[in-house]
């Protein structure tokens, strides 16, 4: 489980994340909806320790991140971040074979390269290993980028905005792949989405920030709701349920 | 590129430079000789040593350098870094006089020029990356301007300083291959050696960084201590080379780039030793062509940083475009 408590980052006397107490539970599926500049990615950030909180702490099972030696956090948690401009020319397999660094410290053996070809396989760019990351479309590139992370195979992951750039069948894809990788390997996923009709079939939970805040959370049958999501985005939007299913009109 | 493609290319590639650097070494080592053999060969055998530790140790500052810069234009030298141990070995002449300098052992001065360069270095350069280090470009100008303040500093002192021990000071000035003190030779060689091996037990974690700050630290490497350590090492390498043969501003970015086009996106444990080895293969093939052959003496340093200049020029008009 991941717990947030008082956690806390401010810029120029504003505090974009500000978070008196989070649980994010282990296993399952949680989306993190919000419009742009909420704090979504930075909350993320904290959590994976890419960025220091001004207060409070992060927990994970119970122990403080800050405590967890570096390469025994990169074997539970990882994070796949938002932008990933990459200057360097590397392959797709090379990127991909990062994701087990943390077990094989760059000498890659068998079983490495056996989950390198799995990650490759599920997120289908087998026919592209051997391209440079800059001769890829920006789909390719973030699927590249997403099997680094499934390679990875860490208990907790963590995406934002992972759908970035997909066409839909790919983005549909990729979202069965993560709530596979929930449901069946048993991981828990933590996805920013900015589709709300993906957040609503395929989450388990879904929270909600705005300016920072929490604004609402729980599973989607709860949340997903015509006054609710007005009030997060501040656009005139309709939820209807079709054969039990949410669906979400957000084009006026 | 496949794995197995390019590796097939660096053991190609091995072999061929493997060979031109053997045949150079030979050409070093027989081509116009006169007098006593065992003389000639101890002699330049000690002179071809230090061409060799330069061979590495330029280049691999300079790949380690793109690393933690994440840019392959910039070179330890184009920042400022040697001609800093310039500034420091003048600064000594100018303030103890260089009797008093060339009356401690040599080690104990070499020892006392690369703490004050470590410490110096880390600082300046720490800082730089820190805080400004968001914009190449601005990185890349406020480097030439210490180059060029360190230089400047160092040329003023000269001139004040009393003319023959201004050309004790001089012959540090410009690359020159003529050899160095046997002392420093060893001392250089060591610390190159200490370099080298610290940059070999971190390399796997150092080709991480190539992911960049935040890949780097979601897959465990420990980014702001491994950069603090490859600036370490970089200058370190960068004393060593300086101190053997003065300041060489753009061989390592010559050898570099051809590298990286020879092996595109291939691990440092491959760039590395193929920089090395062309570096190697380069100088050496120089001094026997140029001195040796066509009786250009002194103007190695020249010739190459002449190619390694136009490089430059030309990486900076393909970033433009
Ligand atoms: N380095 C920074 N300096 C100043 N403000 C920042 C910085 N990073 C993020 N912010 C601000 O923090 C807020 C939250 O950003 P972010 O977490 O990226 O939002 P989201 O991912 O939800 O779109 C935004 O208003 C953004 O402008
Ligand atoms: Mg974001």
């Amino acid at each position: 489980m991941i717990r947030v408590e008082n956690l806390g980052k401010s810029y120029a006397g504003q505090w974009v994340v500000d978070l008196p107490e989070l649980e994010l539970p282990r296993g399952g599926l949680t989306a993190i909806i919000g419009p742009n500049g909420a704090g979504k990615s930075t909350l993320l950030s904290m959590i994976a320790r890419l960025q220091s909180p001004d207060r409070g702490v992060v927990t994970l099972d119970g122990q403080d991140i800050l405590r967890i030696p570096g390469d025994t956090l990169a074997r539970r948690l990882t994070v796949l971040r938002q932008d990933n401009a990459m200057a360097a020319r590397l392959t797709v397999s090379d990127l991909v074979g990062f994701g087990r660094y943390p077990y094989s410290k760059g000498r890659l053996t068998g079983e490495d390269h056996a989950k390198i070809e799995e990650s490759l396989a599920l997120v289908e760019l087998q026919p592209y290993r051997h391209r440079f990351l800059d001769e890829l479309s920006g789909g390719q590139r973030q699927r590249a980028f997403i099997a680094m992370v499934l390679a990875q195979d860490t208990e907790y992951a963590l995406f934002d905005e992972p759908l970035n750039s997909l066409d839909i069948r790919h983005a549909v894809s990729v979202m069965q792949l993560l709530r596979r990788a929930a449901e069946e390997l048993g991981k828990t996923v933590v996805t920013v989405l900015h589709d709300l009709n993906f957040a609503a079939r395929h989450s388990d939970r879904i929270i909600a920030m705005k300016n920072g805040q929490l604004q609402f959370a729980g599973p989607p049958h709860q949340v997903i709701r015509t006054v609710a999501l007005r009030d997060l985005y501040g656009i005139d939007l309709n939820v209807s349920r079709t054969d039990g299913k949410l669906m979400v009109d957000i084009y006026g | 590129m496949s794995p197995e493609l390019r590796w097939q290319r660096a053991c190609r590639l091995t072999l061929a430079l493997g060979l031109v650097l053997a045949l150079a070494v030979a050409g070093y080592m027989t081509l116009g000789a006169v007098g006593k053999w065992s003389f000639v060969l101890s002699y330049r055998g000690e002179k071809l040593l230090t061409i060799l530790l330069v061979a590495w140790t330029v280049p691999a500052a300079t790949v380690l350098f793109h690393v933690i810069s994440r840019n392959p234009i910039l070179t330890p030298s184009i920042m400022g870094f040697d001609t800093l141990f310039v500034l420091i070995q003048t600064l000594a002449v100018f303030l103890l006089g260089s009797a008093t300098v060339s009356a401690w052992p040599p080690q104990l001065v070499f020892l006392g020029e690369l703490a004050v360069m470590v410490v110096f270095a880390s600082l300046l350069f720490h800082w730089l990356f820190s805080r400004i280090a968001q914009s190449l470009e601005l990185l890349l100008l406020v480097g030439i301007v210490f180059g060029v303040l360190f230089r400047s500093v160092s040329g003023l002192l000269q001139r004040l300083i009393d003319p023959s021990e201004f050309l004790i000071v001089q012959d540090r000035m410009f690359a020159s291959f003529s050899g160095a003190e046997p002392q420093v030779l060893t001392m250089s060689a060591g610390l190159v050696g200490v370099a080298t091996l610290w940059a070999i037990w971190r390399l796997p974690a150092i080709d991480a960084m190539v992911l960049g700050r935040d890949a780097a630290l979601a897959i465990g490497v420990p980014h702001r201590r491994l950069t603090a350590e490859v600036f370490l090492i970089v200058t370190l390498l960068v004393a060593a080379s300086t101190a053997l043969v003065g300041p060489i501003t753009f061989f390592g970015l010559l050898v570099a780039n051809v590298a990286y086009r020879l092996l595109p996106g291939a691990p440092l444990r491959l760039t590395l030793p193929l920089a090395g080895l062309l570096g190697a293969a380069l100088l050496v093939a120089a001094q026997v062509v140029l001195e040796r052959v066509l009786g250009f003496a002194g103007t190695v340093g020249i010739v190459i940083e002449f190619l390694g200049g136009l490089i430059f020029i030309l990486l900076l008009i393909e970033r433009a475009r």
